[in-house]
């Protein structure tokens, strides 16, 4: 921020003084694995969310009578079914579109919701010794719970509730997400706090606590800024992860009902295809790493924008 | 001195070997894969079918079912009847004679007193014995001598074949398991997983829920058998997995329960395969269980899925029978089981004795025919492409336990009853939510939460006689009995009732059937309260290497190991 | 220090009793069936017969206790009696299964073998590649070496197991036929023909696990040595002369290393907890299998004395970390 002001008084005539967010975003854009990554989270959000209305074929959609059926089963790409068909003729390209919707919901909201919770525990708990002692026991805790059972009960307690507050599918996904991010922010916690415990011995914290900042603006602006890249790494990571989790939670009965295609689900129910019709789990496959890759780049290119010392550079 | 120690050495092994035959031992090691790996070998303290599985190739009963359904002597000389005597005129006792000169495979004798410890083992109220239903109404067992025991029953049984029949209710025994009644049952952690036996295998190290390595039992009762010296029992996996193992990779010579799709089937048994698919069909049929009640989530708890509250749409009959005709079972077959399973309208399929064969209205899909019957019952095409009645549209909620099969008819099964105007909401839940009987939970079979479900289930042993009684008035799962009950949809008829209680004293088998195809057409093409789906089969997978094997969907695919070979 | 970690010893002793009652709790709560997985022929009476058997249907407080008591007086009795041959335990119930009806802890120490030489080989397997992989690609941000890097740690993460196993068997099982596709864990190695079998079935799922593992670790690592190879004491360093590789192998590696030594002293315990979905697909039956199975069958005993025991490592390793804290940066106190 610095460099930043200091070129707009040099040069106030050719510079006109420049944001904080507009530098990050000049800096973002200069790179160039970001851009990519960008472009094609862009593009696989407009493949799931507008493609649906030039590809009017519906996701469940499957002949109606049965010597169809049997005949367009398990095809391989064509002009009417450009990514083949299932095991029930149902087409493809509309159930990865379809699939698609949920999961980069789910993923996103999921990891946000858990990278969120992480992180302020992970400071809270690194930056007041008062309450570390209890915040990494309840860490403990949660790292201890065993998944499945933790899952079966929040269903079984909440599911009938939201369902009915918020409708069956908006309560799924509130449930899903909730349940995804409560049981997935412990490691972001721990690296967090892990890092931000060596900050506060840094020269540049202690200067700044003995100039009296109070400790809301030491997090905000000096703590958090220096914590990104591990958080961005969970961040990553977590988006994988919380598609998967989603497609696990479908087979135990936990989250959206079968008629709803998710990537995770195609791909899980394509393994025993595998060889016979190998597109069933190539392109969910594809998918899923295609949105994980330009994540971990979108989150690359924003770490170092974020970084002042590189974009001093 | 030394040459002495060699003659007594020689000797000794002489002794200890005694005429086997030259077939015993000769093919090496048997590999057996089951997915679903065993967790015990005692079938009295069992959790589940691949336990009996296991532990029928160690532990015998008197008699259990050939793949026809025939009862068969096992430990017994015959089969006791009425007519040989050997069952009681008034029905009231049953005496079961012994082969002479059987024995354990520890070499001691088997005797009478074993097969009455067995009962009495089963029979102890703080044993938690899994099989006490094959000693329904037993007032008394004894050994009448050595070689001959006697049942005593409390009430005529037309059907006296419970105890120690099948591979549910094998012999143990009595010097191993003396110590092990009542509660001391789950302490003996070294008889459970090692019992002694009669069978064609013993135990050599039994690791729960993985492995279990079994050699020939050297006091077999044929010298010549079995052909395999050794069993490696795996478990663990899935079916897929497990198809593979036998079909393209040959490391395993069978592999269990394969339900997988033709169309997995049919990639992984194609040219150059190194093993079949095997299918025989026992009793299961793949149904819909209609709900007869009101599942709505806006009534109490204690109220919903009640006799209370009839069912707004279910209740109606031609509804029911709509959603019936509007489903293609051909394709169901097809797409589902494939060779492992046929179209049916039957509750009970099997045995012929039982089966009405004239059952077959609604194996032909009959779209228009549905849509006139819902016409018929008032429910009208609305604009949305479905039916209203009352301001009220016809939606169902459908549920299942999850399973790739079970999802896909799922999907054919929704898209059919939309053609009819019908909305379906599917669910998916996970088996073991899904049948365990937990009254806490809202997701089990029992307590119905749903309008439309889906399972299969099938009888034990050849008779139905048990499982048609469970659609009684009385044994529909409601708070009372703690969601506790077989009949799930809730269906009542004292008309039924009646014939369950005639059933229950009638011995003659024409008479039998007669009245099985009765209560069976009335809970299906009567009243559409169960709506068949498939009737499926067990399917196995055999390597093409093993002779032999013949399987067996009335008792235990293991049942007659004795005769498996090696192809040379 | 030394304070510090008894302190934080005797502090985890109420933190686990509590963590047991939540598991506990947890467990009953959960809907589930011990008898769920019987067949539907045997009637609901028979199936309630044998639950009021295994103690099911006891007050919970009675339950948990009773789990106490066997889990901190009579097991470390009976390890007692078998380690020095005296005779403390005779009598007294241990904990026991309800699937299998024999004793919880024979078969997790039946399982561990197996868990520790396929999950434990691929934890190392993929630390050691993790961090050299890490460590280059943040030296050499955007060369060749790190946007493979990159591609492959994202696709090995995002790609779950239960489709890279089934792949590499379809590859290397089924059409190339090198490596068995179930794993024997009879298996005893005693010569070079069958250590050379046990390394042939154990290649599969370590790789598939290594992959997953080595993935997640090299991108901290990466990440971590990214912020510190732009600070000033990196200047100051190569100012003063010092050499390229002490630079960055002693002072930025030790100083990134915190976000990764967390990752990994978490991934630890994990070990124990075993791969659910690997060792299912090649049918290695370790602790993750026996877990899972037990879930399922609502194996109360059996779930609670895996989750209990899995609970004291993570407190355990959780500690670890801390302490590596200090170590790694000596003005991190605790006192």
């Amino acid at each position: 921020m610095t460099d930043a002001t200091m070129k707009a008084d040099d040069l106030p005539e050719i510079a006109p003084p420049r944001s904080q967010w507009r530098d990050v975003w000049a800096q973002f854009r200069n790179h160039k694995g970001a851009m990519i990554g960008l472009a094609v989270l862009v593009v696989i959000v407009l493949f799931v969310f507008i493609g649906p209305l030039i590809w009017r074929i519906g996701p469940e959609q499957m002949p109606t009578d049965a010597l169809t059926l049997i005949r367009s089963k398990n095809l391989g790409p064509s002009w009417g079914h450009p990514l083949g068909t299932d095991q029930l003729a149902r087409d493809e390209l509309a159930r990865l579109m379809a699939g698609g919707k949920i999961s980069i919901a789910v993923g996103l909201t999921a990891m946000t919701l858990s990278i969120s919770l992480g992180t302020l525990v992970g400071v809270l708990s690194g930056y007041f010794k008062r309450l570390d002692g209890i915040l990494m026991r309840l860490t403990d805790l949660f790292l201890a719970l065993p998944l499945l059972p933790l899952l079966l009960v929040m269903v079984m307690l909440f599911r009938d509730t939201i369902a009915h507050v918020l409708g069956l599918e908006a309560g799924t996904f509130i449930l899903i997400v909730s349940a995804i991010g409560v049981t997935s922010w412990m490691q972001c916690a721990r690296v967090v706090r892990g890092e931000v415990l060596a900050l506060k011995e840094r020269e540049f914290v202690l200067a700044a606590k003995s100039i009296g900042t109070p400790p809301r603006r030491m997090i905000l602006r000096h703590i958090l800024p220096n914590v990104l890249s591990p958080v961005m790494v969970a961040a990553t990571l977590g988006i994988a992860n919380a598609i998967i989790t989603e497609s696990a939670l479908s087979f135990l009965g936990l989250g959206f009902p079968p008629d709803f295609p998710t990537w995770g689900r195609l791909l899980y129910d394509g393994v025993d295809l595998m060889q016979d019709n190998p597109g069933l789990v190539i392109w969910p496959g594809v998918a899923i790493s295609l949105t994980v890759l330009s994540v971990n780049y979108i989150g690359d290119g924003l770490r170092d924008a974020l970084d002042p010392r590189i974009r001093g550079r | 001195m030394k040459m002495k120690s060699l003659m007594l050495g020689a000797a000794a092994l002489l002794a200890a070997a005694p005429a086997f035959g030259a077939g015993r031992g000769s093919d090496g090691q048997l590999n057996l894969l089951y997915w679903q790996a065993p967790s015990i070998m005692n079938p009295y303290l069992s959790s589940g079918t691949k336990d009996l599985e296991a532990s029928s190739i160690v532990i015998e009963p008197l008699a259990r079912y050939n793949p026809k359904g025939e009862m068969i002597p096992y430990l017994a000389a015959d089969i006791p009847t009425v007519a040989n005597g050997g069952v009681s005129k008034d029905l009231m006792s049953i005496t079961w004679k012994l082969k002479p000169g059987l024995k354990w495979s520890d070499g001691s004798a088997v005797t009478a007193d074993d097969v009455v410890f067995t009962g009495e083992y089963c029979m102890d109220p703080k044993g938690g014995c899994a099989q006490l239903s094959h000693f329904q109404n037993v007032s008394k067992i004894e050994a009448v001598d050595p070689l001959t025991v006697k049942i005593t029953y409390k009430q005529p049984m037309p059907d006296p074949y419970g105890p120690f029949v099948s591979y549910e209710s094998p012999i143990l025994q009595k010097k191993q398991f003396e110590k092990c009644m009542g509660a001391a049952a789950p302490t003996c952690t070294q008889a459970n997983f090692n019992p002694i036996g009669t069978g064609p295998f013993e135990v050599v190290n039994f690791k729960p829920n993985d492995v279990i390595q079994l050699k020939a039992n050297p006091n077999y009762r044929d010298p010549n058998k079995p052909a395999f010296a050794t069993v490696n029992f795996k478990g663990g996996g899935d079916a897929a997995a497990a198809a593979r193992a036998v079909f393209q990779t040959g490391e395993y010579d069978y592999a269990w329960n394969l339900q997988l799709s033709p169309d997995v089937l049919k990639g992984m048994t194609g040219a150059g395969a190194k093993g079949k698919v095997v299918a025989a069909f026992g009793s299961l049929v793949e149904r819909l269980e209609m709900n007869l009640t009101d599942p709505s989530s806006s009534l109490p708890a204690d109220e919903r899925s009640t006799a209370k509250h009839p069912n707004p749409i279910l209740s109606d009959k031609r509804v029911r029978e709509a959603l019936s005709m509007a489903i293609d079972r051909n394709l169901l077959v097809q797409v589902g089981y494939g060779a492992a399973g046929k179209p049916t309208c039957n509750l009970v399929p099997a045995p012929a004795a039982y089966a009405d064969e004239n059952n077959t209205g609604c194996l032909k899909q009959d779209i228009a025919g549905a849509k006139k019957l819902l016409d018929e019952a008032g429910w009208k095409m609305g604009a949305d492409g479905f039916r209203h009645k009352d301001g009220k549209k016809l939606v169902l909620s459908y549920q299942t336990s999850t399973n790739a099969v079970r999802q896909d008819f799922q999907a054919l099964i929704k898209q059919w009853w939309k053609e009819i105007g019908v909305d379906t909401q599917l669910r998916n839940i996970n088996a073991s939510v899904f049948f365990g009987g937990d009254p806490g939970s809202p997701d089990t079979f029992q307590k119905f939460y749903a309008d439309v479900e889906m399972y299969a289930n099938n009888f034990s042993g050849t008779d139905p006689q048990t499982y048609l009684s469970m659609y009684t008035c009385d044994k529909a799962p409601r708070p009372a009995t703690q969601w506790q009950g077989e009949n799930i949809n809730r269906y009542c008829d004292p008309a039924y009732d009646k014939l369950v209680a005639e059933l229950g004293q009638t011995a003659d088998l024409a008479k039998r059937g007669e009245l099985a195809k009765k209560m069976n057409d009335m809970l299906t093409k009567d009243t559409f309260t169960i709506v068949p789906l498939v009737w499926r089969g067990t399917t196995s997978g055999v390597a093409n290497s093993i002779a032999g094997e013949d399987i067996n969907p009335w008792d235990s695919e293991l049942w007659n190991i004795a005769d498996w070979s090696r192809k040379k | 220090m030394l304070t510090y970690t008894i302190r934080r010893l005797i502090l985890a002793i109420p933190v686990l009793l509590l963590i047991s009652l939540i598991i506990f709790m947890l467990l009953k709560l959960a809907p589930g069936d011990p008898t769920a997985q019987m067949p539907l022929t045997i009637p609901p009476d028979v199936k309630e017969k044998m639950k009021e058997a295994m103690g099911f249907n006891k007050p919970l407080l009675v339950q948990y206790a009773l789990w106490l008591r066997q889990f901190f007086i009579v097991e470390p009795l009976h390890w007692c009696d078998v380690l020095f041959g005296t005779h403390f335990a005779t009598g007294l119930q241990r904990i026991i299964s309800w699937q299998t009806r024999s004793p919880v802890f024979d078969i997790i120490w039946q399982r561990i073998p197996q868990t520790l030489t396929v999950v434990g080989m691929s934890y190392l397997i993929g630390v050691l590649i993790a961090l050299p992989i890490g460590i280059v690609s943040a030296y050499r941000q955007y060369s060749w070496f790190d946007q493979i890097g990159t591609f492959v740690s994202m696709v090995g993460f995002s790609v779950p197991t239960f489709f890279t196993g089934v792949l590499l068997i379809v590859i290397f099982s089924v059409e190339l036929g090198w490596f068995p596709s179930i794993y024997d864990t009879t298996l005893v190695v005693h010569d070079w023909a069958s250590f050379a079998k046990q390394v042939r079935q154990m290649a599969m799922p370590v790789a598939v696990l290594a992959l997953y593992n080595a993935a997640q670790i090299s991108r901290f690592m990466r990440a971590s040595m990214l912020d510190n190879l732009h600070q000033d004491y990196v200047r100051t360093a190569r100012a003063k002369g010092m050499g390229e590789r002490v630079v960055v192998l002693v002072h930025v590696l030790r100083n990134s290393l915190i976000p990764v030594v967390t990752v990994i002293a978490l991934g630890v315990p994990t070990i124990f907890g075993g791969a659910i979905i690997t060792e299912q697909v090649f049918k290695v039956n370790g602790l993750g299998q026996l877990l899972i199975t037990a879930i399922y069958a609502d194996d109360v005993p059996m779930v609670q004395t895996l989750t209990f025991i899995f609970a004291i490592l993570i407190v355990l390793f959780n500690l670890v970390a801390d302490i590596l804290y200090g170590l790694l940066d000596p003005r991190i106190r605790y006192d």
